[in-house]
């Protein structure tokens, strides 16, 4: 938790800011719709953090929840009855994907960099090829409702967030979580030490599949279909991790901060927002983020070794 | 107002240099000092009053050709000799496309196939998608060249960049250019709708016709630097500036929904009320329209543009809407065009269609039940084979 606490005061300090903008921002229904709509790429985060730690990439996310929305519009078509099926058929997808990219990584040994990206571009081409560049169908009022409404004033992805942010701290402080950090600092010291590194990377991946589809059900709620739904997603949930302090190259930083950067992620971009700078220059954001973030723990590595040797 | 006074400036040559053109329907110098107090920012750069003028007045022209296709129809025609390119069929059209990326190309590109299976005269058709790049563009209209066309049809990505391939390939074989233009007059014809100003004019002038006076209105962009969605702003702006309405904000959506919604509540919790809200495309109008009902409120006058889900959308939620359009029914023109260029018949050298605005009287005519959510209802694809299952409809 004390590795957390630098994102969460860069994350209080925006959020003063924001509010010294807009003072209608720290209202209860304000803020409540900022943590709507952040919820999304809060829970990308959360599952690119387990991929992250384990030492590898998930580039794969962003069009994973472009095909989840498309391919739910086309079976949903406007039917209520066939929302419930669809949604199982997605939450049994994510991880589906995650596999196939964990076990190309674990077993064939691709560098997950060159897996994931291959799996990005293998899921837009195919959802180009299948929709034809125009999503068909529509989603459900039933389906859209996790998106959109709520219980009472609190959004439903609010209670989705939590619940997914309370399972995520409790697996990462299970046998598993330790595990999976072990891989990410040393995997042959892990794998000599009675850890099934490839078993534990592959279960990250699907996690993180897992994360993606959770995410396409709230976007595809909250605005409906869309081709461009996911764009850019996977760089937005990687430097949220960095942002979070967790060290690229795996087995250091926790998932809470992690999380925390994408709030601070999605704070940031509420501010640009603000003051009228275009949206232009998120990615360039994210580009200084991430090297900023890179070079950093490149320059505080040796130190931390030497402490710890 | 400093800036005010450096357009004003600014504007009068512009204005004094069309005297050839239709008698200007605003009176710019006025407009321009005026804006300072509506909350619409500085004039764009890309605005061109000559442009605005001729627009404004061709949005109440009549235009000529035959009733019903409106895409055979144009709007102060200066009709041009193709004698000298007549010859005999059959013919092998060429198309260099800019991309097929988006769902009103979608649209447009089957419509444009369909037209060409019309014509029996057509044995062959090579078309080439630059995948929205221009240097394959650039590279794609060089290798039509060699292919044997009798006609190429150029829809170019960008229009500077463009303008030489296509000045290159004026004296090999008659050009045919539509939706953006080159900064050339070598090709025969130009095809365009009316254009970005008559666009973004018809949805701001519905606007201060259905708020009341010191309304708020909130105008959504997707992004800027881009000109036939700068001058949709531009033509808005001049409307609104001319109007007792308050813009209360001007945002790019990066045509993202989810941003869409994400601002339009911003606004709502922010001024308590939004009056109305302008857009400059109609993609994401659905999303603003969701954004008041998420926020328990009234939906106020809006523009989409002429999309499935946004008609729906109109009259399912009973809005006070109206849709200006950018009709995908051009793609069946430059077909036309190519095959009347080589049978010798005059063309007009800018052929200006029609642009129609879908208003409430006109809504039930547009929508088209069964039809793909993103499906451009003025796509003049109901008569051609293949419809609705070639569009994605049911029928």
């Amino acid at each position: 938790m004390k590795r957390a606490l630098p994102i969460f005061v860069v994350l209080a300090g925006l959020l003063v800011a924001i509010a010294v903008a807009n003072p209608y921002f720290l209202e209860p229904p304000s803020l409540l719709a900022f943590v709507k709509r952040a919820a999304p790429l809060v829970i990308l985060a959360a599952g690119q953090y387990f991929v992250i730690v384990s030492g590898e990439f998930d580039l794969s996310v962003g069009s994973l929840v472009t095909a989840e929305v498309v391919i739910a519009a086309r079976l949903i078509d406007g039917s209520a009855a066939a929302t419930w099926p669809v949604l199982a058929l997605l939450i049994v997808l994510g991880p589906l994907v995650g596999l196939v990219n964990g076990t190309v990584t674990t077993v064939l040994r691709v560098p997950s960099f060159i897996t994931t990206l291959a799996m990005l571009l293998i899921l837009s081409g195919a959802v180009f090829l299948w929709t034809g560049g125009a999503p068909r169908g529509a989603l459900s009022p039933q389906f859209r409702e996790l998106g959109r409404g709520g219980l009472g004033p609190v959004p439903w992805s609010a209670l989705i967030l939590l619940a997914a942010a309370a399972a995520a701290i409790w697996v990462m402080r299970s046998g598993y979580g330790h595990r999976l950090i072990a891989a990410g600092d040393n995997d042959r010291a892990a794998a000599l030490s009675g850890v099934h590194v490839a078993r534990v990377r592959t279960v990250a991946f699907m996690v993180s599949g897992l994360s993606a589809a959770i995410a396409a059900i709230l976007l595809g709620g909250f605005a409906g279909v869309s081709a461009q739904v996911g764009q850019g997603l996977e760089f937005q949930a990687i430097t949220a991790v960095v942002l979070g302090g967790v060290a690229l190259g795996g087995g250091r930083g926790s998932v809470v901060a992690a999380m925390a950067g994408a709030f601070t992620l999605e704070a940031l971009f509420t501010l640009l927002n603000l003051y009228g700078i275009s949206g232009a220059l998120e990615p360039a954001v994210q580009g200084v983020i991430i090297i900023a973030a890179v070079a950093l723990g490149a320059v505080s590595l040796p130190r931390r070794k030497a402490a710890a040797a | 107002m400093l800036a005010g006074a450096v357009l004003a400036a600014l504007a009068l040559p512009l204005a004094a240099c069309t005297t050839d053109k239709p008698a200007p329907s605003a009176a710019p110098a006025a407009t321009a000092s005026e804006s300072a107090g509506k909350g619409t920012g500085d004039q764009s750069k890309f605005f061109v009053q000559a442009d605005y003028d001729a627009q404004m007045a061709m949005r109440t022209a009549q235009p000529t050709g035959p009733e019903g296709k409106p895409w055979e129809q144009t709007i102060n025609a200066e009709p041009v000799d193709t004698a000298k390119y007549k010859k005999s069929g059959p013919y092998h059209l060429c198309f260099s496309n800019a991309a097929v990326d988006n769902p009103w190309r979608q649209v447009g590109w089957k419509t444009m196939q369909a037209e060409v299976g019309l014509h029996k005269e057509v044995t062959k058709f090579t078309a080439l998608d630059a995948e929205g790049k221009d240097d394959k563009q650039i590279s794609d209209i060089a290798e039509l060249q060699g292919k044997g066309c009798d006609a190429l049809i150029v829809s170019p990505n960008t229009t500077a960049t463009l303008t030489p391939a296509v000045s290159g390939a004026c004296p090999k074989v008659p050009v045919i250019v539509f939706d953006r233009g080159v900064q050339t007059d070598c090709p025969v014809t130009f095809i365009k709708p009316i254009g970005g100003y008559a666009f973004g004019a018809a949805a701001a002038e519905f606007l201060v016709d259905k708020v009341p006076a010191g309304g708020k209105i909130l105008a959504l962009r997707i992004l800027p630097g881009v000109d036939v969605l700068e001058t949709r702003w531009s033509a808005a702006k001049v409307a609104f500036d001319k109007s007792d309405l308050k813009v209360v904000g001007v945002d790019f959506t990066d045509g993202d929904a989810a941003k869409t919604k994400s601002i339009v509540g911003d606004y709502i919790q922010r001024f308590g009320k939004i009056d109305g809200v302008w857009m400059d495309a109609g993609a994401n109008a659905v999303a603003a329209v969701e954004a008041f009902e998420d926020a328990g409120q009234p939906v106020p006058p809006i523009n989409g543009e002429d999309q499935q889900d946004f008609l729906q959308k109109w009259q399912e939620a009973k809005l006070t809407a109206v849709a200006p359009t950018y009709p995908t029914y051009q793609w069946r023109t430059p077909v036309i065009a190519a095959l009347r260029i080589l049978k010798g018949e005059e063309v007009p050298k800018v052929w200006n269609l029609p642009q129609p605005t879908v208003t409430q009287e006109n809504l039930a005519t547009y929508l088209k039940p069964g039809m793909p959510p993103l499906h451009y209802a003025l796509c003049g694809c109901e008569d051609l084979p293949g419809y609705p299952e070639k569009w994605g409809g049911r029928s």
